[in-house]
């Protein structure tokens, strides 16, 4: 009996070692879930490109609740887990209460700002500015003058999306109607492509011809009903110009393969306590090109958004950000 | 707001209240003979993935239909024998297949295809392709019924005529057959069915069946007719409105067409914000729109309109003897 008390002890003990020692890096996943096509799936690529250029091997966790959040990351982060890269706002409450009690462990969070501890990295994207590039993009493409935003759940992110994309379409035609929709209020707005359907046709009906879809698996709808209906379309997050090649006009990339590669490759020496910002600037945000939608995009019309990001990048051009106050000059909510 | 616009309101109407009018149905069988079902939800679910899963593999949204209807059947048996057979508890085991069929399905799609949970994207003769029904064309000319005829009448998928072909099925099979009598009857008072000589079991377990193949038609359309392939969590709680629409519509066949069509306009209603507020003159809030089903069905069940009086027997399981 004791020699087996022994042993379990001496197990235990191993075990413990060995979870610091190794500290691989961790990610958790929002509810999306890692194959959406777009957010989540961006972070998977990074973590995949960072694990096939190091050979080393991380956790992963995929929630499947709200309620889930919390316990998720106190096992990470118990299991000696080290950085803890968490994607989308929704972690931001639970991370504050639950990073002070793990002052050893590093966490890096994706699309947060307002957080204040030192063992925490947010990363904020410059959404707003890639959104204003496809917008003008949008308004190029447009031969009705009318265009669309789908958005996913109704929060300031997603209405930076939008705001950003209004006014890209303001600059290119001051005319120009830009029709806006959130798909809903709770988190199943991520993920109902038959109503993201149904609010592209309504937009049709209304008389746009480019629809900028920002709402997760909800854009899959939008996505397939534009190309349906013969319309354009514009991805979001990871490029989507494939599903639908040709029917595509572009996506908007917002690079979180980077954020999350980056954190994975600083390891425990991450930076943290600071909020890194990802915009044109550092190619944290940008728009898609390739072989599916080289049929769309004119020279023209590439050369007049590569001249905005341009002058975004070198501060010349300032794109309003809806999160700044609450208020866009382009659009109403 | 101008007819187009209303025709367009109506046809998107059509779209979002057949899936809610076929698990208003499924439910309506189900809970008439007395077997709460909260499981229409999952079943639905099940009914897409088998569907997308099984339109991709084959080609043919045929096979793949009939795929969806074993799925969402295979769901309503174990229902059914959790719930007639071992006398549990019913909304239990409608909770459980629900968070069964949340997790299975993208389990299942995502062995299959590996493409995160997905089925994927169907195209062609795999997918519920518009029927043009006959004189569509020559008629759009006339003024207001032609295009209301042409635009909204014609040119939906083949579930949608079934589905509303279903209603008059439905109130013929309930109220002018042996088999709907007893189906009434079951959800009454089992006791005197059974001393009638009639197995309260075996009516039961059809009607769950039944409640199955319509919860399959649902999860199809959804699929293959609505979507080009099943999603994660796709159904985003239509099941749920289903069964809000089945109280409201007291329970009966011609009560639930209505109420269905009325809360696919109200969904219809809140993709449109811009006709609200040219119509009323005040923007109202999307949410409230989004809402409107819920607190209508709370009014009803407060007893404002009516009263809505479920099967006596409902919930109950049958024991022969104490």
């Amino acid at each position: 009996m004791t020699l087996m008390t022994k042993f379990l002890g001496a197990a235990a003990a191993l075990a413990l070692t060995s979870g610091v020692a190794l500290a691989d890096p961790a990610i958790i996943y929002d509810l999306g879930g890692k194959f959406d096509k777009s957010f989540n799936e961006a972070a998977f690529n990074g973590a995949e490109r960072w694990k096939a250029e190091t050979g080393g091997s991380y956790k992963e966790l995929e929630m499947q609740s709200e309620a889930q959040r919390e316990q998720a990351l106190r096992r990470l982060a118990e299991a000696g887990s080290n950085p803890v890269v968490m994607t989308g706002f929704a972690f931001g409450d639970v991370l504050a209460k639950v990073a002070p009690d793990f002052p050893d462990t590093k966490f890096a969070i994706i699309d947060v700002d307002w957080l204040d501890a030192p063992n925490i990295l947010q990363v904020a994207f410059n959404e707003h500015e890639g959104s204003y590039l496809v917008g003008m993009m949008a308004a190029l493409a447009s031969k009705t003058g009318t265009v669309g935003f789908i958005g996913g759940m109704d929060i300031p992110l997603i209405r930076k999306f939008g705001c950003g994309y209004a006014q890209g379409v303001k600059a290119v035609n001051p005319d120009a109607t830009v029709v806006m929709n959130m798909t809903g209020t709770t988190p199943s707005a991520w993920n109902d492509p038959v109503k993201g359907a149904e609010l592209a046709k309504a937009q049709k009906a209304q008389g746009a011809d480019v629809i900028y879809a920002a709402a997760g698996g909800t854009g899959i709808g939008v996505l397939q009903s534009a190309a349906d209906e013969g319309i354009l379309s514009i991805g979001v997050d990871s490029n989507q110009n494939h599903l639908h090649p040709g029917k595509v006009l572009t996506s908007m990339l917002k690079r979180v393969d980077n954020a999350v590669y980056e954190a994975f490759a600083a390891g425990t020496d991450l930076e943290t306590g600071v909020v890194k910002v990802m915009g044109l600037a550092n190619d944290g945000v940008g728009y898609a090109m390739d072989e599916n939608n080289a049929s769309l995009v004119t020279p023209e019309m590439a050369a007049a958004v590569d001249d905005a990001a341009g002058k975004i990048k070198s501060g010349e051009l300032q794109v309003h950000d809806y999160m700044t106050d609450n208020t866009c000059p382009a659009a109403s909510f | 707001m101008d007819y187009a616009t209303l025709l367009q309101i109506l046809d998107s109407t059509i779209r979002l209240a057949v899936p809610l009018l076929l698990a208003c149905l499924a439910g309506l069988y189900s809970e008439r003979s007395g077997i709460f079902d909260i499981g229409l939800e999952g079943k639905m679910l099940m009914a897409a993935m088998c569907t997308g899963a099984v339109a991709a593999l084959s080609g043919s949204v045929w096979v793949g239909l009939l795929a969806g209807i074993a799925g969402s059947v295979i769901f309503a048996a174990i229902h059914g024998i959790a719930s007639i057979t071992f006398r549990g508890n019913q909304l239990i085991s409608g909770v459980a297949l629900n968070f069964v069929a949340s997790g299975i399905t993208v389990l299942i799609a995502q062995s299959l295809f590996r493409q995160g949970g997905r089925t994927p994207p169907l195209s062609g003769d795999a997918r519920f392709n518009p029927i043009t029904l006959p004189f569509a064309e020559s008629l759009s000319g006339v003024p207001v019924i032609g295009p209301l005829y042409s635009e909204v009448i014609s040119g939906h998928g083949a579930l949608v005529y079934i589905a509303f072909l279903a209603v008059p099925v439905t109130w013929w099979v309930l109220y002018r057959t042996r088999f709907g009598l007893r189906l009434r009857a079951v959800g009454e008072n089992p006791a005197s069915v059974d001393t009638a000589g009639i197995s309260v079991i075996r009516l039961r377990y059809a009607a769950v069946i039944i409640t199955g193949i319509l919860c399959g038609l649902a999860g199809a359309y959804m699929a293959a007719g609505l979507q080009a392939g099943f999603g994660k969590e796709m159904t985003a709680g239509r099941g749920y409105i289903a069964l809000a629409a089945l109280i409201f519509a007291k329970w009966r066949p011609w009560y639930a067409l209505m109420a269905t069509l009325l809360f696919g306009f109200f969904q219809a209603l809140a993709l449109r914000p811009d006709v609200i507020k040219n119509t009323m003159g005040f923007d109202v809030p999307v949410p409230a729109l989004d809402a409107l089903p819920y607190i209508l069905t709370v009014i009803v069940l407060a007893g404002f309109v009516g009263r809505a009086i479920p099967p006596r027997a409902g919930g109950e399981p049958y024991v022969k003897e104490r």
